[in-house]
């Protein structure tokens, strides 16, 4: 709850509501990504997060 | 009022501590965990901290002030990927994951790994950012009361350069130049290219350049980077595969330069060489014009730089000497480790409003804010690893025998006091050695350190003979200044050895002091002081006094891809895996001719960098 709190503030503040349907998008289908695979940072050459 | 700051998750994890505005420990996870680069959470680095500044848990800390701000980050990321789609599926796949798990709860995973070190309020975790961060570790721990600010890496956030101005505890972002358009990446993208590791690397491309003609700096120019007037900058992203690929560079790159990038640890040529020397030229060309912008624009006249940029000596030994500003400072701890530090003097004076006291030296002490060892401490330990050693009765026995060994051309480890926090070893876990000897480059690359034979070594000079020796008269104890051998040091070479290409140019002594003298005369100058580091002062002064030379070889403790030691068992552990001569820490001194352990494989244990 507190996460979506902040994340709204985070928009809010960025004026980026757009982007709240992307990431809401992601969070519900996220799920099946992050089971897919595990933590893969590995192929990157340089990671940039 | 005591702050933390916290950097990790991205590339060096570290901790450091503000107590009442005197930065009281500063340290890299890498010198705990023994792996170099370590992102994880810097647990061993927070502890180290609180006990250095004597609290008992996280309870007694006011604020913790995290380095940047995941969720700015993320917004790149997304924003990054859909300007790019289709392209750049893959990476997006690969990288979701990790953030839909972890990175975009970092609040909550940061406060999970906290709670193990006692109990904290959440309302006292802050967020700095990545930029911000970094110019508030090069400003306010410089001895200026105001002055310019320039940072520039990588990327963090969204900015890859920024431009800021500090005023006593006051620190504005004036202008920011934004991811893809990036210095750091493009010096990554080469130093991909000329097939080194991405991030660890381009410190031996800085290296490598004065082998090489910059060949292809116009066509870096005309195709890579716009470069306007006032420095700043924009890439052409159709070259680059960093912002959606796995890879740092494309084929249309390689189309361009006429190759394939080079593979690891394949035989380096001309052609490396000239591509090294090309985009230092470059790098070197925005950041002259970007600072001779600034300080036009700012009036300023101190000059205070970090970010991983700000690790290229070269470059900075230019900006010094092009004057469009006074004085500069360089944060030693400029790359993300500094952050952590950055983030915690964010916490003191801007979040929490905290007045700024200017030390005229600057607030670093040295750099040496990691942890220290006694002489009994350091007894025990290596008593225990099997060591045999001769504990001197004092420091004034221990820096003559030192001094001694050194004028006999024996390479020494050499473990004094607190660690240094930064990428630099400033005398405190050295590799020491003698400057005038034309082998000592050679045995310490291959034998000692077991590097790339190309890669040349610093200079440590007494602060009061540095301008006898090198065209430079200022402070650079944080060995951030390239600066030329004096002539009168240098050797005339024959027509012969002028005709010398590449590798073949190093093993021609150049100079009195050849260890240290790159092959264009250059060297990476570290003043020696005697406020911040007495032993050190004295060590060189006693060797000056039996040989006429004030320079000694400088090299961090430690072999190719190991992070710097940290404990006198470390040190002891290096000293039996490479062929140093002699181990000296704290009053006790060591003979590898002495001991009876078996050596160890030692380099192996160590990924290469």
């Amino acid at each position: 709850m507190e996460f979506l709190k902040e994340l709204w503030g985070f928009l809010r503040e960025r004026k980026k509501f757009w982007l709240l349907p992307v990431i809401l998008t992601l969070l519900a289908i996220g799920g099946l990504l992050v089971f897919a695979q595990g933590s893969a940072l590995a192929p990157f050459i340089y990671t940039l997060f | 009022m005591n702050v933390l700051g916290i950097s990790a998750y991205y590339h060096d994890a570290a901790a450091a501590l503000v107590a009442d505005g005197v930065i009281v420990a500063a340290a890299q996870e890498e010198r705990f965990t023994r792996k170099k680069h370590d992102p994880r959470f810097p647990h061993h680095a927070l502890r180290y901290c609180l006990e250095a500044a004597g609290l008992k848990s996280l309870a007694e800390v006011d604020r913790i002030v995290f380095y940047d701000k995941p969720f700015l980050k993320f917004e790149r990321l997304l924003e990054t990927y859909l300007s790019f789609a289709p392209r750049g599926f893959m990476s997006f796949k690969t990288a979701m994951p990790v953030w839909l798990k972890e990175k975009l709860f970092l609040k909550d995973l940061l406060k999970k790994e906290f709670a193990k070190h006692g109990a904290m309020e959440v309302k006292n975790l802050l967020f700095s950012e990545h930029h911000l961060s970094h110019a508030a570790s090069a400003f306010f721990a410089s001895p200026f009361e105001e002055a310019a600010v320039l940072t520039m890496d990588g990327v963090g956030e969204w900015a890859t350069t920024s431009l800021a101005i500090g005023r006593g505890n006051q620190l504005e972002v004036l202008r920011e130049i934004h991811f893809p358009h990036s210095l750091g990446l493009l010096y990554s993208a080469l130093t991909y290219y000329t097939g080194f590791k991405v991030n660890s690397g381009e410190y031996k491309v800085m290296g490598l350049a004065p082998y090489g003609e910059p060949k292809y700096a116009q066509l870096i120019l005309d195709h890579l980077i716009d470069v306007k007037d006032d420095g700043s900058f924009r890439l052409d992203m159709s070259y680059f595969d960093y912002a959606t690929g796995l890879r740092m560079t494309n084929d249309k790159f390689h189309r361009l330069f006429g190759a394939p990038p080079r593979t690891s640890e394949a035989d380096l040529s001309q052609r490396e060489m000239d591509l090294a020397a090309s985009v230092q030229a470059v790098t070197e060309e925005v950041v002259l014009k970007l600072t001779r912008s600034l300080a036009k624009e700012t009036g300023q006249k101190n000059l205070c730089l970090a970010g991983g940029v700000a690790l290229n000596c070269v470059a900075n030994g230019k900006v010094l000497k092009q004057r469009a500003f006074q004085d500069i400072w360089i944060q030693p701890a400029a790359g993300d480790a500094g952050g952590a530090l950055g983030a915690a003097l964010t916490g003191y004076h801007l979040f929490e409003k905290q007045p700024r006291m200017v030390n005229p030296r600057d607030a670093m002490q040295g750099s040496f804010l990691g942890p220290s060892y006694s002489d009994d401490e350091a007894e025990a330990a290596l008593k225990d690893a099997g060591a045999v050693y001769h504990r001197l009765p004092d420091a004034a026995t221990m820096v003559e025998t030192t001094a001694q060994l050194l004028a006999d051309g024996k390479a020494l480890g050499w473990h004094q006091g607190r660690m240094e926090f930064g990428p630099r070893a400033l005398g405190a876990r050295s590799i020491l050695g003698d400057a005038r000897s034309p082998a000592m480059q050679s045995v310490l690359n291959l034998k000692v350190k077991f590097r790339e034979s190309f890669r040349p070594f610093a200079p440590a000079v007494l602060r009061e003979d540095v301008n006898d020796w090198f065209e430079l008269d200022y402070d650079s104890p944080y060995m951030l200044l390239v600066a030329p051998v004096r002539e009168q040091h240098r050797r005339t070479m024959s027509e012969q050895e002028q005709q010398l290409f590449g590798i073949a140019k190093l093993n021609v002594p150049r100079s009195s002091i050849p260890a240290v003298t790159h092959v264009d005369y250059s060297a990476r100058v570290q003043t020696a002081h005697a406020d911040t580091n007495p032993r050190y002062h004295a060590l060189i002064t006693r060797f000056k006094q039996l040989t006429g030379c004030p320079v000694v070889v400088n090299t961090s403790f430690n072999v190719r891809g190991e992070p710097m030691v940290s404990t006198p068992f470390d040190a002891f552990r290096c000293f039996m895996g490479t062929d140093l001569d002699a181990l000296v820490v704290g009053n006790i001194v060591m003979h590898k001719s002495e001991q009876t352990v078996r050596r160890e494989d030692y380099f192996q244990s160590y990924e290469l960098d």
